[in-house]
């Protein structure tokens, strides 16, 4: 069975977690008990209606002030799917927490007020979506039932969202647009027949149809080693396997491979999944691969193809997104992790701070803050096996650590 | 729309939970694995086993006994234990109580799930313990909805929910400061029906508790209560024997059955599946607010 991950976001009041509430109640996804409480604290909040949003706003501080802080995972089937949802904030101080609930997914999932139309944090969410280049991009516009279904609004709406489009960096998203009302279930997952000019899908038949082109198989072959498994018992004396996950492209048994930063040369010799032997490994799939050859590798070392050697860069460019409270200095060393290999990096220049309303890049910006986005450059103390983001997502993005008190302070986009 | 059961488990999620299994071994200089005798912490033994094959697991697991088990987990732990040649630390919420640390609970809702925290947080302190592996689930319960993979606990356990790392794409961050420690939950993307067709799939053993079996029972709050010595009853609560299993595996105490004939795997999956109410509605430690595992959470709960 396949696992579709979707991202949502928008902006705050414009019925994100009532959307979600609506999707998992019209697909039976939410027990009877679960219900009865969700009844029983509308009740208590004096609502006269089911405030399905109280179902994913899940801390005390959210459920006071009615607005998502942090990312919230929600779970649904479908006969022939499974759903993640990563209902992400819509505030702007919270945009590091869209970025996190963002970054796995491969639906985005836009919301629009049909009233306010799009605003400020919709060009905020399409550009990390853009720059994230999330596959499928699906934009609700929520709340129909408040400007009397108007199909003329819903197409000045789609009209003003193509204009971002054009602007837009990366334009290989697949976009849809689908007119909705979460509060009565409009084009969620049926038809309530309030909306009789819209004939396509409704978000829930939009999502069972997105496919899947595994297209992260065909990349060229990243196989970043978590460890060594090295059993050293009597049946196993002489195992050494490599383990780890299949970034991307595919490894079969007999490939050449090479293993970095040593350059030196092997074969696969077997690939194992537990106690089966398999002929091939796909991007994503969790192995053990054993090779030909005792060579030097260990942990952030990677196996790649012979004839698809990635650059060893020690000069990085990317874009990033800011993530701390204490600002990027420049000339400031941090930990750059790169899927499981870490090096030292020290930030060589800030290039520009994009402003994602208007797509403007100022140049004169000598510090990033946080939710910041721009491009900088960085030198590494050891090589990284990187491709660029846009050519392959998998082994394409890094994150930066604060060396002083360990915490993630930003994501990077290799170009 | 009626709920039809898709019995094909999602192998995306196998791959993950391995992968983080082993950023967990690689990160941290001593995880353990935290072990209730319940079917979740049982799948991620078998993950674990696979994650290392051909090596061994390379971490102990840690079971926090509170005194009230069902004496079914207890011998399925032993022999699970036995079977498959692993290390397990045992530590007791008695022991807490005897050093006056906590406080037994009074009354007919006595429980001891609040008190053994602080067993946990002494035995993560003693052990040195820096990862403590879980099987928690985000569809469990929506305060865990919005816990990481790699989750950083400070030196009191304490959970900071507003204030948490961000975690991109499939990069853990496992650095932490001295005093802190991280509990990892490898199956956070797993629904229930998940960890069930993955038991199917892997034909995983399981404590003889989730099977229809008959038992002493009362009758309290709409729910059905195993009767035992642990359980203060008052005059009117009368134990009578009834066929029942459990969803979920916690204590004596707070932990309800449901009335069931289902004896197999396959029946207990299409039960859940047709249940009216969730897995965690039938944890009577959930009942007590609506924000009861929050700050359960906050406070080093696991």
């Amino acid at each position: 069975m396949e696992v579709l991950r979707i991202a949502t976001s928008g902006s705050v009041d414009d019925g994100k977690s009532t959307l979600i509430g609506r999707l998992l109640y019209d697909t039976n996804s939410i027990p009877q008990d679960k219900m009865e409480a969700l009844h029983a604290a509308s009740k208590r909040k004096g609502l006269d209606f089911t405030d399905l949003s109280l179902l994913t706003d899940g801390l005390v501080a959210e459920r006071e002030q009615g607005i998502t802080i942090d990312v919230a995972h929600i779970y649904f089937s479908t006969p022939t799917r499974k759903y993640i949802i990563a209902d992400t904030p819509g505030h702007i101080e919270y945009t590091r927490n869209m970025v996190t609930g963002a970054s796995n997914a491969q639906v985005s999932l836009i919301l629009i007020d049909a009233r306010r139309g799009i605003v400020e944090q919709t060009h905020r969410h399409f550009f990390i979506a853009n720059l994230l280049r999330i596959p499928y991009l699906v934009v609700c516009v929520n709340k129909m039932d408040l400007v009397e279904y108007s199909e003329a609004r819903f197409n000045q709406i789609v009209e003003d969202f193509q204009q971002m489009l054009d602007n837009a960096g990366f334009k290989g998203q697949e976009v849809k647009f689908i007119p909705i009302s979460s509060l009565y279930g409009e084009n969620v997952a049926s038809r309530t027949g309030a909306i009789d000019w819209y004939q396509g899908a409704t978000l829930l038949e939009y999502l069972e149809e997105v496919s899947f082109d595994h297209e992260d198989r065909l990349h060229p072959s990243r196989f970043p080693i978590q460890s060594v498994i090295r059993p050293r018992t009597t049946e196993y004396h002489d195992f050494r396997g490599f383990a780890g996950k299949v970034a991307s492209g595919h490894f079969s048994v007999g490939d050449e491979v090479i293993s970095l930063p040593s350059g030196q040369k092997s074969r696969i010799k077997t690939i194992e999944q537990f106690e089966k032997q398999l002929t091939v490994a796909h991007a994503r799939e969790s192995v053990v691969i054993t090779l030909e050859d005792e060579i030097d590798s260990s942990r952030g070392n990677m196996l790649v193809k012979t004839d698809e050697v990635p650059v060893q860069l020690k000069e990085v460019s990317a874009n990033i997104c800011w993530m701390d409270q204490q600002k990027l200095v420049s000339g400031k060393t941090y930990l750059l992790q790169h899927g499981v290999n870490r090096v030292k990096a020290k930030v060589q220049q800030i290039h520009y701070v994009t402003d994602v309303t208007n797509h403007l890049q100022n140049t004169e910006k000598t510090e990033m803050g946080l939710n910041d986005i721009g491009k900088i450059s960085l030198k590494t103390a050891a090589p990284v096996f990187a491709d660029a983001y846009q050519a392959n997502p998998a082994n394409g993005a890094f994150i930066l650590i604060d060396e002083f008190n360990n915490t993630t302070v930003a994501v990077g986009f290799i170009e | 729309m009626t709920n039809q059961i898709n019995w094909e488990f999602p192998q995306a999620l196998e791959d993950e939970a391995i992968y983080i299994l082993r950023e967990t071994v690689a990160q941290f200089e001593k995880p353990v694995l935290l072990f209730s005798g319940g079917k979740d912490s049982i799948t991620l033994v078998r993950l674990a086993q696979k994650a290392f094959y051909p090596g061994k697991i390379p971490f102990a697991l840690l079971h926090v006994d509170t005194g009230h088990n069902f004496p079914e987990t207890i011998a399925f732990r032993d022999w699970l234990v036995n079977s498959l040649g692993l290390d397990i630390i045992v530590r007791n919420v008695q022991d807490s109580i005897d050093q006056g640390k906590v406080q037994e609970e009074t009354g007919k809702y006595a429980s001891r799930n609040a008190l053994q925290t602080v067993t946990l947080l002494d035995a993560i302190e003693e052990g040195k313990f820096d990862a403590c592996i879980g099987g928690a689930r985000r569809d469990e319960e929506k305060a865990r909805a919005k816990e990481r993979i790699f989750s950083v606990r400070d030196e009191f356990g304490q959970w900071n929910a507003k204030m948490q790392r961000p975690e991109l794409f499939d990069i853990l961050n496992g650095k932490i400061n001295i005093g802190e420690n991280v509990r990892v939950f490898p199956i956070s993307n797993w629904t229930e029906l998940d960890v069930w067709n993955y038991i199917v799939r892997e034909k995983l053993e399981i404590p003889s508790i989730y099977f229809s079996h008959e038992r002493e029972i009362i009758e309290r709050d709409g729910l059905y209560w195993p009767y035992s010595p642990y359980l203060n009853t008052t005059a009117d609560e009368v134990p009578y024997r009834q066929k029942v299993r459990f969803r979920t595996v916690g204590d004596m105490t707070c932990t309800a059955a449901v009335i069931s004939e289902a004896d197999k795997l396959e029946d207990i999956i299409s039960e859940i599946m047709e249940a009216k109410i969730s897995e965690r509605g039938a944890r009577i430690d959930d009942k007590r607010s609506e924000a009861a595992m929050e700050k359960r959470k906050q406070a080093g709960y696991f």
